[in-house]
Parts: C-alpha cells; structure tokens; sequence
C-alpha cells in the first residue's frame, strides 16, 4: 500500500536534501510556531496539578463536562441527520440557485457566532418569527434551555459536515452510482449502499470537526441560552465565568478541552493514515 | 440469425429481442442509429473514438435519456420520447459490464455480485448463493470474500460480467470489455467472454473499437462513424466488402469507390483501376489486400494494367512483413518483405513504382 506509514518514512528518508531552509522564511517561521505552542505550554506549567483531581471532581466541573459531552453529540447528530442529504443535493443536483445556496449553507464558518445567537433569537426566540408560533402553539420555547444550546451548537458546526462531506462527494465517482441503477438500485438504495459506504471516511472527519466545533461553542451558546450552571453551561461558559473568579478552576476546565482537542487531532490522523 | 430476418419474421411491436433507434444530440454531436438485434445474438457496435458508441451503450442503458426514436426490448417499450416515455435503468432488464468495471470497492466479489439480487428484493441468504453460483460459474469460486481492490484485471471483468448476468437482463451490454487488460490476460479472456455470451440468451451488445474483438465475441458487427451506422453484417462481410475507410484500414484493405466502366473502375482522381469481375451496379467499391501491390525501382517491362508512380509516405513492420504507405495518384497501403525494402531502398519520399493485380481486386455495389 502507497499510504503506509513505513514506505512513506522510507521515502522521505532517501529523498536528498536540498540545503536549509532560508533565513526570510526559517525566523517568522519558527515564530509563528512559538506563537501557537507557547500558549497550550503556558496551561501545562500554571495547571494546578496537585489539587487536580479535587478539582476535577467538583459538581461544577462535572456537570459543565457532562452538559458539554451530551449537547456537542446531539448537535453532531442533528447536523448528520440534517447535514449529509443537505450536502448530496450541494453535490448530485441542479437546482436554480445552487450557488447562492451553497454560500448561505457555508455562512456560519465565517459569521461570528454571536450574530448566530441574535439571528436564532431573532427565529426562534419566544418574540421570534418560529419561536413565537411554537410558543403560542405548543407552549414551547428554545432559548436558554438545553435544547437551545444543541441548536445553537448544530447551527455553528453544520457547515463543517456539509463541507466535508459535500468534498467526499464531488471526489466519489457517481458512476458508481450508475452502476448501481443498472443493477436495479433506486437513487436512495444506491445512496445508502454505495455512496454512502465511499464517502463514510469524509461524513466521519465532517462529523468529527463539527463535534469538536459544537464542543467549543460559545458566541451563539451564550447569547440564545444563556450560561445555567447545569443547564446551558457548557464548558467553554464555564471557562469564562471561572476564569473571573476561580482561576485556577477556569485552567482545569481548559486543560480538559485541551485534552479533548488532542484526542480528536490523533483520532483524526489514524483515521487517515488508515484510509488514505 | 440476423436483424433484418427479425424484423421480417415478427410484428416489430412483439419482436423478443432489441428493436432500438437511438437519437442523441448533444451541442455539435448527433447520435442517430439503429440497432436491432434477436435474442442469443452478440452484436458488435464498433467505430473510432468520439464515434458515439459510448453514448447509445448509456442511452440502451437509460443512463442517457433519448432525444427521439425509441428502445424496445423483449416487446416492451422501455423509451419512446415521441410518446414521453421513459424507463429510467433501475427499472430495465439491462445489464451493464463498464469500461473500468466499476466494481463496488467497500463490498467483496460475492456481495457486488448479490447486489443486483438484493436490489430485486432477493432475501439476502438466497441473493449469496445465487451470486456464488455465479462466480463459480466464472471461474472465480474461491475468490468470493475478495474485494476488487485485490482482483487482477481479468478476475475483476469476469466479476463485473457475473453481477451483470446475476439479474437476468433481457440486455447485456459491454462497454469495451477487453480494453483495459494487457495483451495475454487479453486473449485468454476473449475466449472466456465468448464462451459466456454464447450461453446467454439475451441480446448482447459489445462497444469496442477493437476490430479483433468484434470479430472474436459477435455475430454482427455495426459499424459506427460521427454518430451514424455506416455498415452491417456478420464479420465475414464487413471483413470482406468493407464500406469506408475506417472498416478498410481496420480489416487491412485498400479500399476505392468509383463508376464501373467496362473492364474496370473509374476512380474521383481520373485514374482507372482495371478488375476481373463488375457486379452489376453503376456506383461500386474496390477492395483489395495490401499484398495484392508490388513496387518495382523503375518502371517494369510489360504493362500491368493498374500501374501507377507513387511515393513512399510511411513504414511500419507488421509481424514478419513491412507495411509500406504511398501516396501519388492512387494512395496505396503495400505489404512487402524486409528484403524488399533493403533491396528497392525504400525510405520516405523515395519514388517508386506500384502495380495492383486485377484478379486480385474485388469489386462490389456501393
């Protein structure tokens, strides 16, 4: 196999030098490095790790972690469940109009997520053009709730999957997809039984960076649901609010999503060195 | 039996087997030909790249909607946009052998076999057996939990055309089954394919532009060019009357039209081309074999008939003979010796004389 990691370290080793690298580009270089790193290296030294685990333990800690853990998960699934046919009609159709939607889908990648959280309330707040009807006719309201975190999360970390998929799609061949017609598959069993199996490695690196990006949310979190200890406080509310009066909670708290974070990248990585 | 027995033997609206007219355009391209075929029959539809042979494989197919004409198989009508009709292909009796194969890469041998059964609402238990029928059937029955990403070229093919009979198409069709092998996987394959398509029962179509190919596997050839049918017949007669210079250069035949006069033909450029025999027909063709030619240094004593100066344009070796292209009034395709050539000195742009043997140049109706 080309992608093994033992032949491409081969590779690499017989490759010959080709002189250093130049001074313009070696110091912003190396600066930009320290500029990235030095950061995470100050949370390991100001890590209180002698009373760490106390800390951990405390139920703020624990419950910030378990609402955060529970709302990015509901949200991946919400943005799967919602994402991957968003991102096959994207990729399989021609509809009039398709380039707008496709800037309208990616929007949130760059709007800051606080306008997320006033455009959602200004939807789905109990005033809101939706949540106004779901009030009056179900006596249901989304705002600071934990539902309106997942919906929230799952309005910032959509495109994410939409892209990643939608990627995967364009690159698999469709005619696997006429293939599968003429062995009598209707477009949606060709979808679940070819399609979907070429692009499973780009549905699962979508859904893993919008779950990582749900987990960090917090612009649009803190402004549709509010910061509810138990609630809607997730952790990164929860690094915020400690970070004003127990500091050192407020480091144990980054030090988890830190660690999270590290988990996700390596998991990644497997994922394609194993694929690719 | 061939296509235009069919059409006299049956009612073309209840005729079993292929009865099709495929009209496609597509910014300058024009696809209109017609192709009919009984059941049993191998049909061969060949032409040069960028003929169209792709585009009526996808229009048989359904993958390619038709512009016009219509597609009845097995006396159904799968497509007749006069009438707005369409089949879409999850929903024909076709099968489909690809270029490339396409083999599902994420299922093993077995399972892409069973997916057409599976798609057919064949319980899963019954679709494997069947599919392991069938790739035992190819020669392939310890390689069901292969995936294709470990199958060598002529294992995936031989896949590819199990899961395409799985289903029982009415219609089988193959899109350059052969192209993508080397050379000896080439040949032992040929032989496998002709020997499954003769146990099949349907029509079969095949797409090549391998003359060799469409001789070996069919029982008729059509002969398509820019879109249109220039030829038809078995492949002893395209073989032997071709009809444009693409069938000529393909079966290695010098190929002219031109009027018939007494003893000969009048050729387009002024030149006469003596033969034995005239059919008896005013437009005719004239065929004949590049080793019907031979080229003298200087003009030779006697006259042959048909003598012309021309010049060396190319060399080429073929096998054990050189294959000689000249140019001048008559343009000639020459077979002679590597002896021939030290000994004429034969070389691009070299001057030489050529003389075609009239028992050997066959004439027939245009």
């Amino acid at each position: 196999m080309i992608g093994s990691p033992r032949v491409r370290r081969r590779v690499r080793a017989e490759r010959p030098r080709r002189g250093g690298a130049p001074l313009a580009l070696l110091v912003p270089g190396l600066i930009g490095l320290v500029f990235l790193v030095l950061p995470l290296i100050g949370l390991l030294i100001r890590a209180p790790w002698s009373d760490l685990g106390s800390q951990l333990g405390s139920t703020e800690v624990r419950e910030a972690l378990k609402l955060s853990l529970f709302t990015a998960t509901a949200a991946t699934g919400i943005v799967l469940v919602l994402g991957v046919p968003l991102a096959w009609l994207l990729a399989r159709t021609d509809f009039p109009g398709r380039r707008l939607v496709r800037a309208l889908v990616t929007l949130p990648l760059v709007l800051p997520p606080v306008v997320g959280g006033v455009a959602l309330l200004l939807v789905l707040g109990r005033r809101g053009i939706v949540g106004e009807w779901l009030d009056d006719t179900f006596g249901y309201t989304l705002p600071f709730t934990t539902t309106g975190v997942i919906v929230a999360e799952a309005f910032v970390a959509m495109p994410f999957l939409v892209i990643s998929v939608e990627g995967a799609l364009r690159a698999a061949d469709p005619r696997y997809e006429e293939a599968a017609a003429t062995l009598g598959a209707s477009r949606w069993t060709a979808f679940r039984r070819v399609t979907l199996p070429l692009i499973a490695p780009g549905v699962a690196a979508g859904a893993v960076l919008a779950w990582a990006r749900a987990l960090g949310e917090f612009g649009a979190t803190i402004t549709f649901a509010g910061n509810f200890p138990g609630k809607t406080q997730t952790m990164p509310l929860a690094v915020y609010l400690a970070l004003e009066t127990d500091p050192e909670a407020a480091i144990v708290l980054s030090l988890v999503l830190l660690a999270v974070s590290v988990l996700i990248l390596a998991g990644l990585r497997e994922r394609w060195m194993t694929t690719s | 039996m061939t296509g235009l027995e069919t059409a006299l033997d049956t009612a073309p609206d209840a005729a079993p087997g292929l009865d099709a007219h495929l009209v496609v355009a597509r910014d300058a391209f024009r696809l209109d030909v017609h192709l009919t075929a009984a059941p049993g029959e191998v049909v061969a539809l060949l032409g040069p790249n960028g003929a169209g042979k792709t585009t009526a494989l996808r229009a048989l197919a359904g993958l390619t909607p038709l512009g016009g004409g219509h597609t009845r198989l097995a006396g159904v009508d799968l497509e007749d946009p006069g009438r707005r009709r369409y089949t879409p292909p999850e929903r024909r009796p076709v099968g489909v052998v690809f270029q490339d194969y396409l083999l599902f890469p994420h299922l093993s041998a077995l399972d892409n076999v069973a997916f057409g059964l599976r798609c057919q609402g064949v319980g899963r238990r019954e679709a494997r057996v069947a599919a392991a029928e069938w790739l035992e059937r190819v020669g392939l029955a310890e390689h069901t939990g292969v995936k294709p990403g470990r199958l060598s070229g002529g294992q995936a093919q031989r896949v590819a055309l199990a899961r395409a009979l799985a289903t029982h198409p009415r219609l089988l069709l193959l899109d350059e089954p052969l192209a993508a092998l080397d050379a000896r996987t080439r040949v032992e394959t040929r032989a496998t394919l002709r020997r499954h398509l003769a146990d099949f029962d349907g029509v079969a179509v095949v797409i090549t532009h391998d003359p060799l190919d469409a001789m070996v596997l069919a029982d008729r050839l059509t002969v398509i060019e820019a879109g249109r049918a220039v030829q038809d017949g078995t492949p002893a007669e395209v073989a032997r009357h071709p009809r444009t210079d693409y069938v000529a250069r393909l079966v290695g035949l010098n190929l002219y039209r031109g009027t018939a006069s007494p003893g000969g033909v009048e050729l387009a450029a002024g030149q006469r081309l003596v033969v034995a025999e005239l059919p008896d027909a005013a437009e005719v063709f004239v065929a004949f074999p590049p080793s019907a030619v031979t080229l003298y240094r200087s003009r030779p004593d006697g006259s042959p008939r048909n003598l012309w100066q021309v010049e060396v344009d190319g060399m080429e070796l073929h096998g054990d003979t050189v294959r000689v292209e000249l140019t001048g009034p008559v343009p000639l395709l020459a077979d002679v010796t590597p002896l021939a050539v030290a000994e004429l000195e034969l070389a691009p742009g070299r001057p030489v004389w050529a003389a075609v043997k009239a028992t050997e140049a066959r004439a027939y109706p245009a």
